[in-house]
């Protein structure tokens, strides 16, 4: 197979089975912090219980988050060595920033907030719990503008010729800043809280189908609720200004996501349907001139279609792009939907009288765990032919020095290790849920309550 | 080109990067170390209690090698690709172990089934042991140079990689984590542990020694050029030789039971090592075997003026927040380890 193929299938790969953990580090890590801050603020144990219960899980859920990460990291050298040359001098400041501010910050912290219940007063432990939160979210801003820098660069010069051109950094702050960034990063925060806290729905719904810890599941149930309304009210306004700056800055990838072809028509926006990139039409349910209304404001502007880019400028999978950007909308919807039915519910006194409804919400972390994947896909497929958009293209990335059959041997190794880490996780997670809060942890900690520790107090 | 108290940005970023490695050959390296030793002890109650012993830290030290890996692509971006992209089947072998040792800590505890706790064991002291040979492999080779062409492309093949003088290094650093593992064990362990640990610092002192000196025999036969700086700067000879007393220093201290001072003692012995490397190889970074023309310095493989800059000062402001925080934590957890209900 080409080594051009491999590498991409090598990078999508662990790139997505590493993003199905940080945002639900950095989800929980905001929930833990709720949780936490509602416990030293009323006193009350249930809140305590349920802090040390979701620690745990956060354990688990972040140490393969970094087991991971620390492949990503290095694989940009291994297998995308040109691209490293050609971005390291904007994109390693980002990486450099990451490690030092936000990576040093979280894991530092991690043991403090794992282990550190009986050494510290509740209150360092609840400043632990904020630095890991806040490291977490510091690591997405930096991986993002890095990201976004690719997707639309700026703030920089183009120097050398040959195969020593590369990008040099002129203005730190417009690197930083670049066109996308601020909604990328608003979208892909949002996207984590969903997350996190339709993990923490999830559980306490599947407790209250079985009649378990009745008390604490209600209360951490509406403490997440909340958490899950206000964020999918912010993720359809966040991923709009994402869409009206891709409209600006990459319209190819816009044509892309809703397979428009004519630049002199108005466009139209699909619910669902589906793509003949022969015939360059798309058949489905779709509300008319919606798109030029999204953007402009009126129904008669034409936009921009993908027939206005040479081919070999734009993305191939027409209809794939199409199929995950829109898969990603629906989750949208469906989130917004389910969470506004539950309030209104809950406003009527009526949120845990229904079965079904908790059926529904045990299985609903797959919602925003789906629609993150699909999000990342289609950024990144309807960034192609690119791997910095318009300056360097992903089949002149590559490593010169590494063959085909390094990659296969690689990816064979990732895929093994992956599949074998992924049913560990599932298992103990499972165990963990199945297990439910110790009759240990029922019990008032006296150390932790007494507070009569060594440190700080 | 810009400069700071008269040295140059790219130098300074060179001891930024130098320092960071170092940090994580001294941090990772004594819970590397510890794993390598963890199937010495045979009670179940001794392997938890030298779990826990790295439990609260292992991960903030393995946030040392990202840093590195961050600062390398920020600041040579030259270095970072032709490395990683050397190195591909190595590196990938130890992105593997890595996981997998990750992964052995985190889950060891989670069962108490005996057969799941020894499978987690092995994994777990087998993995720390190829990664510090996997890193040693790496360094040996730096030090040596690889075939890299005049694009600063690597046109070796696989096996270029596992030569003689790469294993010895490989060998020496396993030695060097297991002499620094299980001085920082000693540190947190009483009773009968704690005795066994001490019959373990030494041998392993041992080994290090022999390895050592291997090492440098080595060195002497393989790459006589390496002298030429001690030749022309007679003062670095102090470095050598501070090794040797660190290394003296550090089973003296062992002997008299002062076990901190042994433990920064045996600090001192990887962080000299390492210097001892970095002076052969400055102002290179990587040497091509191919053509001296070709290798890849501090200049020629740096970022540009602006961007380092930029980098310093965040290191700046990032480094003192670092060593601040992680002193904190240890702090915090100085002392013997007490098992609770939220050890491993
Ligand atoms: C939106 C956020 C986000 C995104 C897009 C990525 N990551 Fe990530 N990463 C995190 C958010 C995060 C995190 C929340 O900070 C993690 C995950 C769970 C965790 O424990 O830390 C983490 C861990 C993590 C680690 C280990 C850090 C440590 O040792 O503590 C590394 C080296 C990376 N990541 C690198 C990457 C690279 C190179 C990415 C690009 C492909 C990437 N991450 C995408
Ligand atoms: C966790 C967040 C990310 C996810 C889920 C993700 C997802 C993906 C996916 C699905 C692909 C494959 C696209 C295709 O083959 O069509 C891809 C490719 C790629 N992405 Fe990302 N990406 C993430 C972050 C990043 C970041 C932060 C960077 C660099 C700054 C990056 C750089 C690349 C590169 C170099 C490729 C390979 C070339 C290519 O196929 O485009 N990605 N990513
Ligand atoms: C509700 C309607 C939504 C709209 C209109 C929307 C819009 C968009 C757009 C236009 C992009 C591409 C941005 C770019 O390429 O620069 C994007 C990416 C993404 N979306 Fe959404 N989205 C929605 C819902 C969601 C949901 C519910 C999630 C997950 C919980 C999600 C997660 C993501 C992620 C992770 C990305 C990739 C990162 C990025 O490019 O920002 N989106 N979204």
């Amino acid at each position: 197979m080409d080594i051009e193929v491999l590498s991409r299938v090598q990078f999508a790969f662990t790139a997505s089975f590493h993003y199905i953990y940080p945002p639900l580090s950095i989800g929980l890590g905001v929930m833990l912090v709720v949780m936490e801050g509602m416990f030293l603020k009323t006193g009350n144990k249930t809140y305590e219980i349920m802090t040390r219960f979701w620690i745990k899980v956060f354990a688990l859920i972040f140490g393969i988050g970094v087991a991971t990460g620390i492949v990503m990291e290095f694989e940009f050298g291994t297998n995308w060595a040109t691209y490293s040359r050609y971005v390291g001098d904007i994109f390693g400041s980002a990486l450099a920033a990451e490690g030092i501010f936000a990576f040093a910050l979280e894991s530092g912290f991690l043991g403090l907030l794992l282990f550190g219940w009986n050494r510290v007063s509740p209150k360092v432990h609840f400043f632990s719990t904020v630095m890991v939160a806040l490291g977490s979210m510091f690591s997405a801003i930096w991986i993002v503008v890095a990201n976004s820098w690719q997707q639309t660069p700026s703030g920089f010069h183009i120097v050398g010729s040959g195969l020593k051109v590369r990008a040099e950094v002129t203005d730190f702050w417009a690197m930083v800043f670049n066109p996308s960034a601020v909604d990328r990063l608003s979208h892909v925060l949002v996207g984590a809280f969903l997350a996190g806290s339709f993990l923490v729905l999830s559980v306490h719904a599947y407790y209250l189908l079985k009649n378990r810890h009745i008390e604490i599941s209600k209360k951490a149930f509406k403490l997440a609720l909340l958490v899950a309304t206000i964020s999918g009210l912010l993720q359809l306004l966040t991923g709009h200004n994402s869409a009206d700056g891709v409209s600006k800055n990459q319209p190819a990838k816009l044509a892309a996501f809703e397979g428009h072809y004519d630049s002199l028509k108005v466009a139209d926006m699909y619910l669902f349907g589906y793509v003949n990139q022969e015939k360059k039409t798309v058949s489905g349910l779709k509300i008319p001139r919606g798109l030029t209304f999204l953007l402009y404001q009126n129904f008669t502007t034409p936009v921009k279609g993908l027939d206005a880019f040479p081919v070999n400028d734009r993305p191939k999978q027409i209809n794939a792009i199409f199929q995950v950007y829109h898969l990603m909308i629906a989750i949208g919807v469906a989130i917004i939907a389910l969470t506004l039915l539950a309030v209104f519910l809950w406003w009527r006194g009526k949120l845990f009288k229904y079965k079904w409804l908790m059926a529904i919400f045990s299985y609903s972390v797959l919602l925003p765990q789906l629609g993150n994947q699909m999000g990342w896909f289609s950024a990144e497929m309807g960034r192609q032919p690119w791997v910095v958009y318009g300056l360097l293209r992903t089949s002149n990335a590559l490593s010169k020095a590494v063959h085909a059959d390094q990659v296969l041997f690689s990816l064979i190794l990732f895929t093994l290790v992956y599949t074998l880490l992924f049913a560990l996780f599932i298992y103990l997670l499972n165990k963990k849920i199945k297990h439910g809060f110790d009759e240990h942890d029922e019990q008032p900690i006296p150390e932790f309550s007494k507070r009569n520790n060594p440190i700080l107090n | 080109m810009q400069t700071i108290l008269g040295i140059d940005y790219p130098t300074w970023w060179f001891l930024v990067v130098g320092a960071v490695f170092t940090g994580y050959a001294i941090l990772d390296g004594f819970d590397l170390g510890a794993g390598s030793l963890h199937l010495f002890f045979k009670k179940d109650e001794s392997r938890r209690i030298a779990l826990n012993a790295i439990g609260p830290v292992w991960d903030g030290n393995e946030v040392w090698l990202v840093i590195g890996g961050g600062a390398l692509f920020a600041g040579f971006p030259e270095v970072y690709a032709t490395i990683f992209s050397a190195f591909y089947i190595p590196f990938m072998l130890f992105l593997t172990v890595l996981i997998l040792r990750a992964i052995a800590i985190e889950f060891r505890s989670k069962e108490s089934m005996l057969w799941w706790r020894k499978t987690w064991d092995i994994i777990y002291s087998i993995s720390s042991t190829l990664i510090a040979l996997l890193l040693g492999i790496v360094l040996g080779n730096v030090m040596q140079g690889i075939p890299i062409n005049k694009d600063f492309e690597y046109v070796g093949g696989f096996f270029n990689l596992l030569n003689p003088y790469a294993l010895i290094t490989g060998v020496t650093v396993v030695a060097l984590f297991m002499m620094h593992g299980a001085t920082y064990l000693i540190m947190k362990t009483e009773n009968r542990l704690h005795a066994k640990l001490r019959v373990l610092a030494k041998n392993t002192s041992r080994f290090f020694v022999i390895s050592y000196v291997a090492l440098t025999m080595a060195t002497l036969i393989y790459l006589p050029q390496t002298t030429e700086k001690f030749r022309t700067h007679p003062y670095l000879f102090i470095i050598p030789l501070l090794t040797i007393l660190t290394i003296i220093n550090t089973r003296r201290l062992l002997e008299k039971g002062v076990f901190f001072k042994a433990f920064l003692s045996s600090a001192f012995t990887s962080a000299l090592l390492l210097i001892t490397v970095t002076i052969n190889l400055f102002p290179n970074i990587i040497l091509s075997t191919i053509n001296p023309a070709y290798n890849i310095t501090i200049y020629n493989g740096s970022s540009s003026q602006k961007s380092l800059g930029i980098m310093l000062t965040i290191a700046a402001i990032g480094v003192p927040l670092v060593a601040a925080y992680t002193t904190f934590v240890f702090w915090t957890f100085r002392g013997k380890v007490k098992m609770d209900e939220t050890s491993y």
